[in-house]
């Protein structure tokens, strides 16, 4: 049975596409079909993350409206076996997006896909909301910071109020934590909050602590999820996360600044 | 609203305890008039269980200055003789209090909120008070009749609160098992309880309860309010702040008092 999950924060440039490519090549480099749909109508960035850019001919919208049959839109990776890209528009607007066209859509990829992963945009109007409409898990991108922790936490009021699974009274919405850019030493000096600060307010379960990476950045500009990029550790802390999502019992870990020793045994490791 | 005032001693050989009843209210009009008590009495043949030995309290508010019972003991005498009993005035000329003080009356404060009264009148001589065997007890369908204008109800919240959600508990309390978010929003008629962390709102008593209270495990509010007074978090006193606390009005003014 195939599960929807969606990738959401409420506040911006916290790391949802990045991680949504991410978590999506881990789930199928672990031999999970598995299909990442960009649900940001008119701000298209999931295909230049994913690198694909150059080969989207129909998308999301177009399929909605009828347009294009849904396998002409979706965009197979060339890297990994199992991982399909489903576009969106860049010259058109949330409004192009209703519930009755998504949920076909979705029902669709539910008959072939493992898992259908919705990258959420910002905001909780009607692009966030069509997104974790159809959710089954919703992974909760949050920065150690304020304001990412607040609006994180308004968008897991809307996830128990305004999903699906809360307007037909079913069981609610699976949540994840993902804190994104953590920077142990800056926690250490008062920075940034801490895990613990950040999981007391949210009160979800902790899927995984993504380190501050300057290899984020790099994948992003060239296009290959940061999970394929084996010589960092934000690959192995996505890694994690997706083993903890599918049941493997993984020890947290870039949640303290590396020692001298370890850091030497860490570089002659991934070097 | 039960408020329970215990002795520390256990051992004491008594026990203080406050308590509300809800008691009949008899408002004279014109207690002078002859055809008084005969219309009193038709009214009590009709229902005499019903008023049997039930405490009144007698309302002198609407009565012109003078206009009372011409002497308060006989009237009190007449009346328990009756089957009623009165325990107390309201409202009142400070002649009128007087005289029923002296009749064995307390002075009840006016107006709906049922509060304790505290004065600092001294009790009637034990002499003076008219004697009766029966303690005053509200009768089982008195409440009926004499009870509030709504149903209580309790809201029961067991999931997180989440910012930018608002609660409210019409006509009654709302309790919440998890964290109040900063950002969301409780409101209730009545009291509110949280048993967790409390970062959000609350305000209790809203439609003008001014006995409403908030218990909170962990009190990080933004704002707390009972019956439209509020504090803001940046008023919020260091000794109560992350601290389980209890939140009432106390004179017109919010009090936040540790929970020990």
């Amino acid at each position: 049975m195939a599960k929807v999950i969606v990738m959401t924060s409420g506040k911006g440039g916290v790391g949802k596409t990045t991680s949504s490519a991410a978590f999506a090549t881990g789930l199928a480099l672990r031999g999970f079909k598995t299909v990442v749909i960009d649900f940001d109508v008119g701000l298209r960035n999931l295909d230049l993350i994913m690198g694909c850019e150059r080969r989207v001919v129909f998308d999301f919208v177009n399929v909605i409206n009828g347009e294009a049959k849904l396998n002409q839109a979706l965009i197979k990776d060339k890297r990994v076996e199992n991982l399909y890209i489903l576009p969106t528009s860049q010259t058109r607007d949330k409004d192009a997006l209703t519930k009755e066209g998504v949920e076909k859509i979705l029902d669709e990829l539910r008959k072939d896909f493992d898992y259908i992963l919705c990258d959420s945009p910002a905001g909780i109007e009607k692009g966030a909301l069509m997104a974790l409409y159809f959710a089954d898990h919703a992974i909760i991108v949050t920065n150690p910071e304020v304001s990412s922790v607040r609006d994180s936490d308004r968008i897991l009021g809307v996830l128990a109020s305004k999903s699906r699974r809360a307007e037909l009274n079913q069981e609610p919405v699976q949540e994840h934590l993902l804190l994104t850019r953590y920077d142990p030493e800056r926690v250490e000096r008062g920075d940034m909050l801490k895990v613990d600060d950040v999981l007391e307010i949210l009160a979800i379960p902790l899927l995984g602590v993504v380190p501050e990476s300057t290899a984020v950045l790099r994948a992003s500009n060239i296009g290959m999820p940061v999970t394929l990029d084996e010589k960092s550790n934000a690959n192995q802390a996505y890694t994690d996360a997706v083993a903890r999502f599918l049941g493997d019992t993984v020890e947290h870990r870039f949640m303290k600044p590396e020692k001298k020793g370890f850091f030497e045994r860490f570089l002659r490791r991934t070097a | 609203m039960r408020s329970t005032n215990q002795i520390s001693e256990r051992d004491a050989p008594f026990q203080l305890r406050g308590n509300s009843f809800t008691v009949m209210v008899l408002k004279l009009m014109a207690p002078d008039d002859p055809s008084f008590f005969p219309q009193l009495l038709s009214k009590i043949r009709q229902a005499p269980n019903f008023f049997k030995n039930a405490p009144v309290v007698l309302d002198l508010e609407d009565l012109d200055e003078g206009a009372g019972p011409a002497d308060f003991i006989d009237f009190v005498v007449t009346l328990r003789q009756n089957s009623l009993i009165p325990v107390g005035i309201q409202g009142g000329t400070p002649t009128q209090q007087a005289a029923a003080f002296e009749a064995g009356l307390t002075i009840m404060p006016t107006g709906r909120p049922s509060r304790e009264p505290e004065r600092d009148f001294q009790r009637p001589a034990p002499g003076r008070a008219p004697t009766d065997p029966l303690p005053p007890r509200a009768p089982m369908p008195m409440a009926e009749t004499a009870a509030p204008e709504f149903q209580k109800t309790t809201m029961i919240i067991t999931e997180p609160v989440r910012s930018g959600r608002q609660i409210y508990a019409a006509r009654g309390d709302l309790i919440v098992l998890g964290p109040v978010s900063a950002g969301a929003e409780l409101l209730a008629d009545g009291n509110i309880h949280v048993y967790s962390s409390l970062r959000g709102r609350a305000l209790a008593g809203i439609s003008g309860d001014t006995s409403a209270r908030i218990f909170c495990h962990s009190l990080e509010a933004e704002l707390v309010s009972i019956a439209g007074l509020y504090r803001v978090s940046e008023d919020l006193e260091k000794t109560v702040f992350k601290k389980q606390v209890h939140i009432y009005l106390d004179d017109g003014y919010l009090r936040m008092d540790p929970l020990a």
